[in-house]
């Protein structure tokens, strides 16, 4: 009995040791509640993540938030069990973020799309409502109707800043323009109600719409199968959606949260993570307009001149676009 | 005024649509529920023939086969339901439970494990889905006022699952009233006892109700995912299965005001969408957290004030012992 314990003591101590050892650098990413195939934001965090460890042979750890209680659990498991740095996606998360982030102080923390004023956290959120500017042209110089449509997830300010980006940019091409705007939904529900995004698509394309914008996470899904189903144009976010369906695709406004997500591994690698506040607009290359073999042939190229015309004067000045928030 | 009038048929259309899942999953429940079985896993079976339509139709190409499947799947879940509450005698809630459950975590697990794409069922071309169908003449009469555009919008260009559903509304009323089926199914769930009398064996006649019910949610789901969408996604069915049974109970377990009670959820649904953000003379624009909320008000207010009292069959929820 005596010599089981012992035994059992060193097994006990060369596990730690050997955890230890392989603790060296570990990163971990926290989901949302869309799930990271949500072929849009979690996606995109999922593409940064899988970019890391391809590049570097380091795996990460991963959850996926399924109902909000389990954010603030997922962020702590992931801290407890000595992850070096924990990126966390979605604005729902900053609560859990703050909290945690104060437990484990030396462990480090990335929320994107939310800030979090901690000097452990690094806070990168997206000046959405500019890439959102440029898809609204590209959707007003696509219209031949005049209508266009946006469909949000869930009514919240950072959606609202997409739409309000979109409007903005819409009336720039067209000031007469009519924008119908739909919100899917008050509650984490509305990022996965396709058929919810589906009804509200053809709501607008029923009122003369021709193009539609979907800023619903899965939801959008359903939003994009309407325009395929009814012959009108979508435009995707977050990831480049275009491959989604062909020919019906627009264009997609792309957040680099890829991008996000990968520096931050990448930076917490080399020792250059730093804490404090990234705002990444159309100068820093964190938001754009998507053009590929998918959308080719919709994108004119007048109508890429005066984009990439609108993209340079915002970034020199020239236009500001307000958002929904300033 | 013609503006107004071709706003309230595209409502009509949108309402048709949405209340197609809510009127089969409805019927389904009056099945169970005559026949004496609460069933509050309408949502699981839903959702089970959907994962089934979307997984089958992805994996075969056609349409039919997926709608096969999810019959098949949801009447096996009908089956486990019948076997726990008819045969053992189990307590039917905590059995519906079970299953919404089981199916939301199955469903994804086996998407997952089965496609790789986080749960959800590849997305179907064209020819796997139910695509829809456009009447004859009815692109010729769309141009027709008024009788015209409510033949060409309303009537045509839905998917089968629609005109189904509306052909299944009078033929359960008719079962339910004029066959020898319907009577015994209604007996049975009053009055068990005296059905057993009678020399008709009870729990055949709660399983036989129970694969009607399995068959019309495997249906409803087909519709949600090949029919109105073209993939599962994880809880697509957001609720619907719940909205039915609380349509059923609106409509007294009836067929006919059981439907009209879905019409009610759906219309207030399309009108919602077409609320949201509109400048109304008056009032103004009306948040997006009340037109939301407005299904949810509607069931309050008519529940409270219109329907009178409500009384569930006799015997629901109480399982047969043949013998004491």
């Amino acid at each position: 009995m005596k010599q089981l314990f012992v035994a059992a003591v060193a097994a006990l101590g060369l596990t730690l040791a050997a955890q230890a050892s392989a603790q060296d650098f570990s990163p971990a990413i926290v989901f949302d509640m869309g799930g990271k195939f949500d072929k849009s934001f979690n996606e995109a965090a999922f593409n940064g993540a899988e970019r890391f460890t391809s590049e570097t042979g380091i795996a990460y750890r991963e959850f996926e938030i399924t109902s909000s209680a389990q954010r603030e659990q997922a962020l702590r498991n992931m801290a407890r069990r000595g992850a070096t740095v924990v990126v966390a996606m979605g604005f729902a998360q900053a609560t859990a973020v703050e909290k945690v982030a104060k437990e484990f102080p030396d462990v480090k923390f990335t929320i994107i799309d939310a800030v979090v004023d901690l000097p452990n956290v690094q806070s990168v959120v997206f000046k959405e409502h500019e890439g959102s500017f440029l898809v609204g042209m590209a959707a007003a110089m696509a219209s031949k109707t005049g209508k266009v449509g946006f469909v949000g997830g869930m009514d919240i300010p950072l959606i609202r800043n997409f739409a309000a980006g979109y409007v903005e940019g819409a009336k720039f091409v067209n000031p007469d323009i009519t924008v119908y705007q739909n919100m899917t939904g008050t509650t984490p529900a509305a990022w996965n109600n396709p058929g919810k995004g589906n009804e509200l698509a053809r709501s607008q394309f029923d009122r003369g719409a021709d193009v539609v914008y979907a800023a619903a996470g899965g939801t959008g899904i359903g939003v994009y199968q309407a325009a395929k189903d009814s012959g009108k144009l979508a435009i995707g976010v977050d990831s480049n959606q275009n491959y989604l369906h062909p020919g019906t695709m627009l264009t997609s406004m792309i957040k680099r949260v890829d991008v996000a997500v990968f520096n931050a591994f990448a930076t917490a690698k080399d020792g250059t993570w730093k804490g404090g506040t990234q705002v990444l607009g159309l100068a820093e290359d964190g938001v754009g307009y998507s053009i590929d073999e998918h959308n080719r042939s919709l994108i004119t190229a007048d109508m890429e001149k005066r984009l990439e015309a609108a993209r340079a004067d915002i970034i020199s000045g020239k236009i500001t676009v307000t958002g929904y928030s300033n | 005024m013609l503006e107004f009038l071709s706003l309230f048929v595209l409502i009509i259309d949108a309402t048709l649509r949405v209340s197609t899942p809510l009127i089969l999953a409805a019927l389904a429940g009056l099945f169970a529920e005559r026949s004496g079985v609460f069933d509050i896993a309408l949502e699981g079976k839903m959702l089970g023939g959907a994962f089934a339509a979307g997984a089958v139709a992805a994996a075969t190409g056609s349409a039919w086969l997926g709608l096969g499947a999810a019959v098949l799947a949801s009447v096996a879940l009908a089956m486990v339901h019948a076997y726990a509450c008819v045969t053992h005698q189990g307590n039917q809630i905590i059995s519906g439970m079970a299953m919404n459950i089981l199916i939301a975590g199955l469903a994804p697990t086996l998407g997952l494990a089965w496609f790789s794409l986080g749960g959800q069922t590849p997305a179907l071309g064209d020819g796997a889905r139910f695509r829809p169908i456009t009447l004859p003449f009815a692109d010729a009469l769309a141009d027709v006022p008024i009788l015209g555009e409510i033949y060409s919008e309303i009537i045509s260009g839905h998917n089968i699952f629609v005109y189904i559903t509306l052909a299944a509304v009078p033929i359960t009323a008719w079962f339910l009233y004029r066959s020898r089926f319907g009577l015994r199914l209604r007996a049975v769930g009053e009055n068990p006892e005296a059905v057993d009398t009678a020399g008709i064996n009870v729990y055949w006649m709660r399983y036989q109700a129970l694969i009607v019910t399995g068959i019309l949610c495997g249906v409803a789901g087909a519709y949600l995912s090949t029919g109105q969408n073209a993939a599962f996604i994880r809880n697509m069915t957001a609720g619907q299965g719940f909205i039915a049974l609380a349509a059923l109970i609106f409509g007294k377990w009836r067929p006919v005001p059981t439907m009209l009670a879905c019409f009610m959820f759906a219309f207030a649904d399309a009108v919602q969408a077409r609320l949201q953000g509109v400048d109304l003379p008056i009032v103004g624009v009306i948040p997006v957290q009340f037109v939301d909320a407005l299904p949810f008000v509607l069931t309050v207010v008519v529940l409270a004030g219109f329907i009178g009292k409500s009384v569930a069959p006799k015997s629901g929820g109480i399982p047969y012992v043949k013998e004491r």
